[in-house]
C-alpha cells in the first residue's frame, strides 16, 4: 500500500504543481484529499442504513428490504430520491434560521472528525498531534445541533426531546472522555497513529477491558442509539427533536447520526482493538485497511444488535448509570493505570 | 418586557395522534419537567353507538357487533353475548359446542395476551417482541379462518352453539400449536423476564394495591396482578370451564411487572385448558336441537324443506326471546366483560348495556400516573392493555 502511494504521490504532486501553480496546489490537494475521504465515509453512512434494516430484519425472522435492486442494495438510493422529492414542511411558529441551521450543525461536526482518523499509517488527511482532543472537541458540537433543533421547532415533544438529548450527550461525553484517558496514558501521545502503533504487542482492550465496555456503552448513549434512544423515543416523544422535521432536513439528521456511529466505531477500533494491526503476525498478509474495516464493522454490528434486543432505558436511570456507575469506575481505572505505570516505571 | 414570576406547568396532548397512544386515547398530561403531575384521559373518539345499534338488530345480527368492540379479543366478546341470549331463552348449547367455545375463547385470550406482550414490549422499547408475537398470532388467525372464514371478525359463536363444526384436521392443528406454544413463551421470557432494563422499567411502576384495585373496579389480569384471585371462569363457571382444571395466577406487588408475569402465566394456563378440552371433547351436535331457536345445519338446508323455512325465518325476522332482564359476564382476556339485556319479547332487544373491562382501567390512569415520569406513561398504558373499541363502544 505505502509503496504504491510513495511512487504515485510525487507524480501527482509535480503534475498538480504545474497545473495550478505552487500557491494554489496545496489548497487543491487538500480539497481532493477531503473528497477522497468523504466519498467512502458517506457511502458507509448510506449503506449502514441498509445494513441496519437487513440485520435487524434477520434477527426478527423477516427478510428485510429486498425490492430495490438485488437484495435491496439500491435501497439507500431510493431513500435518498424519496427524501429529496418530498416536501419540507415548515412549522408555522418555528425560528426558521435556527431550524435549518440545526441539521447542518449535526452533520458537519460528524464529518469533520474524520479529518484526523487514520486508515493506515499513510492514509490520513491531517496527522495532528492532538487528534484525540480534536475529536472530543468537535463531537461535542453535535449537541448544539440537537438543542437548536428542539428549540427552533417550537414544539413540545421536540423541546422535551432536545432537553433529554442535550443532558444525555453532555453526561456521556464525560464518561467517554474518561475512558480514553487510560489509553492516552498507556501511549503517551494524543496522535491516533501513535496510539495504534503502541498496540503492536498487545491491544489496549486486554489491559483496559472495563474501559472498552464503558467506552462502547457511552458512545451508544452519546449517539442516541437504542437502548439509550430517549431523545427520539418514539413511544413517548413521537420522534423527539426530529418531530417537526420532514424530507431531507430530517434525512440530514439521520446522516449525522449514522456518520457518528461509523465514526465512534472506527475510533473504538483504533483506540482499543489495535486499528489496522492484524490479531496474529501470520495474518499480516491481509492489508491493514481490511483489518480496520472488520473491527469497526463488528462494532457497528453490535450497535444494531443492541437495538434489536433491548428495551429502552428511562431518563433518570440513564443519568444514574452515567454519573453514578461509569464515572466512578472510569476514574478508578485511571487511578489504577497511573499507579501501575508508576510502580513499573513505565511512565 | 414584563418579568414572569410564576412558571406554568407543561401541558401536552398525549394522543389521539401519537405512536404509542394505543388507538385513539387522548391523554392530557401536565408535566413538571419529566414528572407527570396530572393525567386526564379523554374518551369518546371511537364511539360507534353499538348499544343503540343492537336495539335495531335481531339477536343473531347482534353477534358481529361484539367482534368489533374489543377488536383484539373477538370471540370472547361474542361468547358473552351468546351466553346471555341463551340464558334469556333458557337453552344450553350441546357439550361439543361448549368445548369448542372454550377452546376458541382461550385461543382468543392467547391472541389478546400476545398482542399485549408485543405492544407492551414496543412501548418499553423492545421492538423485536412485537414481531415475534405476531408470528404466533398469525397461526391463531389461520385457525380463526379455518373455522369461520374470517381472520378477525369471526361471528362464529351463535346462540345455541357455534356456526359450524370444526373442519377436519383443525383439532390436530390446535393440539400441535398448543403443545409447542410454551416453548415459544420460554423464548419470549428469555428476551424479557430477567432482562435488567425490562425489570428496571416495569418493577415498582404503576403500583396498585389490593384495596385500590377493588376501589377502582379493576377486573381481570389487572385485579389479579394486585393479588386478588378473582376469575369468572372459576367464580361462576360457564360452558365447559367447570370441567377443566387450571390455576389462577396472582401477583404480589401490583406493579407493571406483576401484571406482565400474570399474563404470561395465563398464556400457559390457556394452553392447559385447550389441551384438556381437546381431550374431553366428543363427537356430537354443535347446535341446539330446536331449530326454531338456532340456525339449522347447512347440509340440511340443501335437502330439507323444514330447515330451509327455519333458515329463512332466522335471517328475515329472527327468533323470539321471552320478556325478561339478564346480566351475564364472562372472563374476557381483559377482565369481566358483561352484557345486560332487557327484552320485552320479540326478536330484538329493548335495551342493551355493555360493561367493558377497559373502561375502569382507563379511568384509573388518573390515579396511577401522577408522580411517574413521562416515559412511564407508555408503560402504564401498555400494562392496562387498552383497546378503545370496547371503551367507547
Amino acid at each position: 500500500m505505502s509503496e504504491i502511494l510513495q511512487t504515485i504521490l510525487p507524480i501527482v504532486h509535480s503534475f498538480g504543481g504545474d497545473l495550478f501553480g505552487p500557491m494554489l496546489w496545496p489548497l487543491v490537494w487538500t480539497v481532493v484529499k477531503i473528497m477522497l475521504l468523504l466519498a467512502p465515509v458517506l457511502l458507509m453512512v448510506t449503506y449502514i442504513t441498509l445494513a441496519e434494516r437487513k440485520i435487524i430484519g434477520a434477527m426478527q425472522v423477516r427478510p428485510g428490504p429486498n425490492r430495490a435492486g438485488l437484495f435491496g442494495i439500491l435501497l439507500p438510493l431510493a431513500d435518498a430520491v424519496k427524501l429529496m422529492c418530498k416536501e419540507t414542511i415548515l412549522p408555522k411558529h418555528a425560528d426558521l434560521k435556527v431550524f435549518f441551521l440545526a441539521p447542518a450543525l449535526t452533520l458537519v461536526p460528524a464529518l469533520m472528525t474524520w479529518a484526523v482518523v487514520p486508515f493506515s499509517p499513510d492514509l490520513i488527511v491531517a496527522d495532528i498531534n492532538v487528534a484525540i482532543l480534536y475529536i472530543m472537541a468537535i463531537s461535542s458540537l453535535g449537541a448544539y445541533g440537537v438543542l437548536m433543533a428542539g428549540w427552533a421547532s417550537n414544539s413540545r415533544y421536540a423541546f422535551l426531546g432536545a432537553m433529554r438529548s442535550a443532558s444525555q450527550m453532555i453526561s456521556y461525553e464525560v464518561s467517554m472522555g474518561f475512558t480514553l484517558i487510560p489509553v492516552i496514558m498507556l501511549t503517551g501521545s494524543l496522535s491516533l497513529i501513535d496510539v495504534v502503533e503502541a498496540q503492536k504487542d498487545v491491544w489496549n482492550v486486554v489491559p483496559l477491558l472495563p474501559m472498552f465496555v464503558i467506552y462502547f456503552i457511552s458512545v451508544v448513549a452519546e449517539t442516541n442509539r437504542a437502548p439509550f434512544d430517549l431523545p427520539e423515543a418514539e413511544a413517548e416523544l413521537v420522534a423527539g427533536f426530529i418531530t417537526e422535521y420532514s424530507a431531507m432536513s430530517s434525512g440530514v439528521f439521520f446522516m449525522g447520526e449514522y456518520a457518528n456511529i461509523v465514526m465512534v466505531s472506527f475510533l473504538g477500533a483504533l483506540m482499543f482493538l489495535g486499528g489496522w494491526l492484524p490479531p496474529l503476525e501470520i495474518l499480516s498478509f491481509i492489508p491493514g485497511l481490511i483489518w480496520l474495516g472488520i473491527k469497526a464493522g463488528f462494532l457497528m454490528f453490535v450497535f444494531l444488535w443492541l437495538r434489536a434486543t433491548f428495551p429502552r432505558y428511562r431518563y433518570d436511570q440513564l443519568m444514574r448509570l452515567g454519573w453514578k456507575v461509569f464515572l466512578p469506575v472510569s476514574l478508578f481505572w485511571i487511578f489504577l493505570t497511573g499507579l501501575t505505570l508508576h510502580l513499573f516505571g513505565m511512565a | 418586557m414584563e418579568e414572569r414570576k410564576e412558571f406554568q406547568n407543561y401541558t401536552i396532548n398525549f394522543g389521539p395522534q401519537h405512536p404509542a397512544a394505543h388507538g385513539v386515547l387522548r391523554l392530557l398530561l401536565e408535566l413538571d419537567g419529566e414528572v407527570v403531575e396530572r393525567a386526564d384521559p379523554h374518551i369518546g373518539l371511537l364511539h360507534r353507538g353499538t348499544e343503540k345499534l343492537l336495539e335495531h338488530k335481531t339477536y343473531l345480527q347482534g353477534v358481529p357487533y361484539f367482534d368489533r368492540l374489543d377488536y383484539m379479543s373477538m370471540m370472547s366478546e361474542e361468547h358473552t353475548w351468546v351466553l346471555a341470549v341463551e340464558k334469556l331463552m333458557g337453552i344450553e348449547a350441546p357439550p361439543r359446542a361448549q368445548y369448542i367455545r372454550v377452546i376458541f375463547a382461550e385461543l382468543t385470550r392467547m391472541l389478546n395476551h400476545l398482542l399485549f406482550l408485543g405492544a407492551h414490549g414496543l412501548d418499553v422499547g423492545a421492538m423485536t417482541m412485537f414481531i415475534y408475537t405476531f408470528r404466533e398470532r398469525e397461526v391463531i388467525f389461520d385457525m380463526y379462518e379455518a373455522v369461520c372464514g374470517a381472520r378477525m371478525h369471526a361471528a362464529y359463536f351463535r346462540p345455541g352453539g357455534v356456526a359450524r363444526d370444526l373442519p377436519e384436521g383443525l383439532e390436530e392443528k390446535i393440539r400441535e400449536f398448543t403443545e409447542d406454544f410454551p416453548s415459544k413463551l420460554d423464548e419470549y421470557e428469555v428476551l424479557l423476564t430477567n432482562n435488567r432494563i425490562w425489570k428496571q422499567r416495569l418493577v415498582d411502576v404503576g403500583i396498585v394495591t389490593e384495596q385500590e384495585a377493588l376501589d377502582w373496579g379493576f377486573v381481570g389480569p389487572m385485579l389479579r396482578g394486585s393479588g386478588v384471585a378473582y376469575d369468572l371462569r372459576k367464580a361462576e363457571p360457564y360452558d365447559a370451564y367447570d370441567k377443566v382444571d387450571f390455576d389462577i395466577p396472582v401477583g404480589k406487588n401490583g406493579d407493571c411487572y406483576d401484571r406482565y408475569l400474570v399474563r404470561i402465566e395465563e398464556l400457559r394456563q390457556s394452553c392447559r385448558i385447550i389441551l384438556q378440552s381437546l381431550d374431553q371433547m366428543e363427537e356430537g351436535p354443535v347446535k341446539y336441537d330446536d331449530f326454531k331457536l338456532s340456525v339449522p345445519y347447512q347440509k340440511d338446508q340443501e335437502t330439507g324443506m323444514e330447515s330451509l323455512i327455519h333458515h329463512f325465518k332466522h335471517f328475515s325476522s329472527g327468533f323470539d326471546v321471552p320478556a325478561g332482564e339478564i346480566y351475564l359476564a364472562t372472563e374476557s382476556p381483559k377482565g369481566e366483560f358483561g352484557v345486560y339485556i332487557v327484552s320485552t319479547g320479540g326478536a330484538k332487544p329493548y335495551r342493551v348495556k355493555i360493561r367493558a373491562a377497559g373502561f375502569n382501567h382507563l379511568q384509573a390512569t388518573k390515579h396511577m400516573l401522577p408522580g411517574l415520569m413521562l416515559t412511564d406513561v407508555t408503560t402504564v398504558i401498555g400494562t392496562i392493555d387498552i383497546v378503545f373499541g370496547e371503551i367507547d363502544r
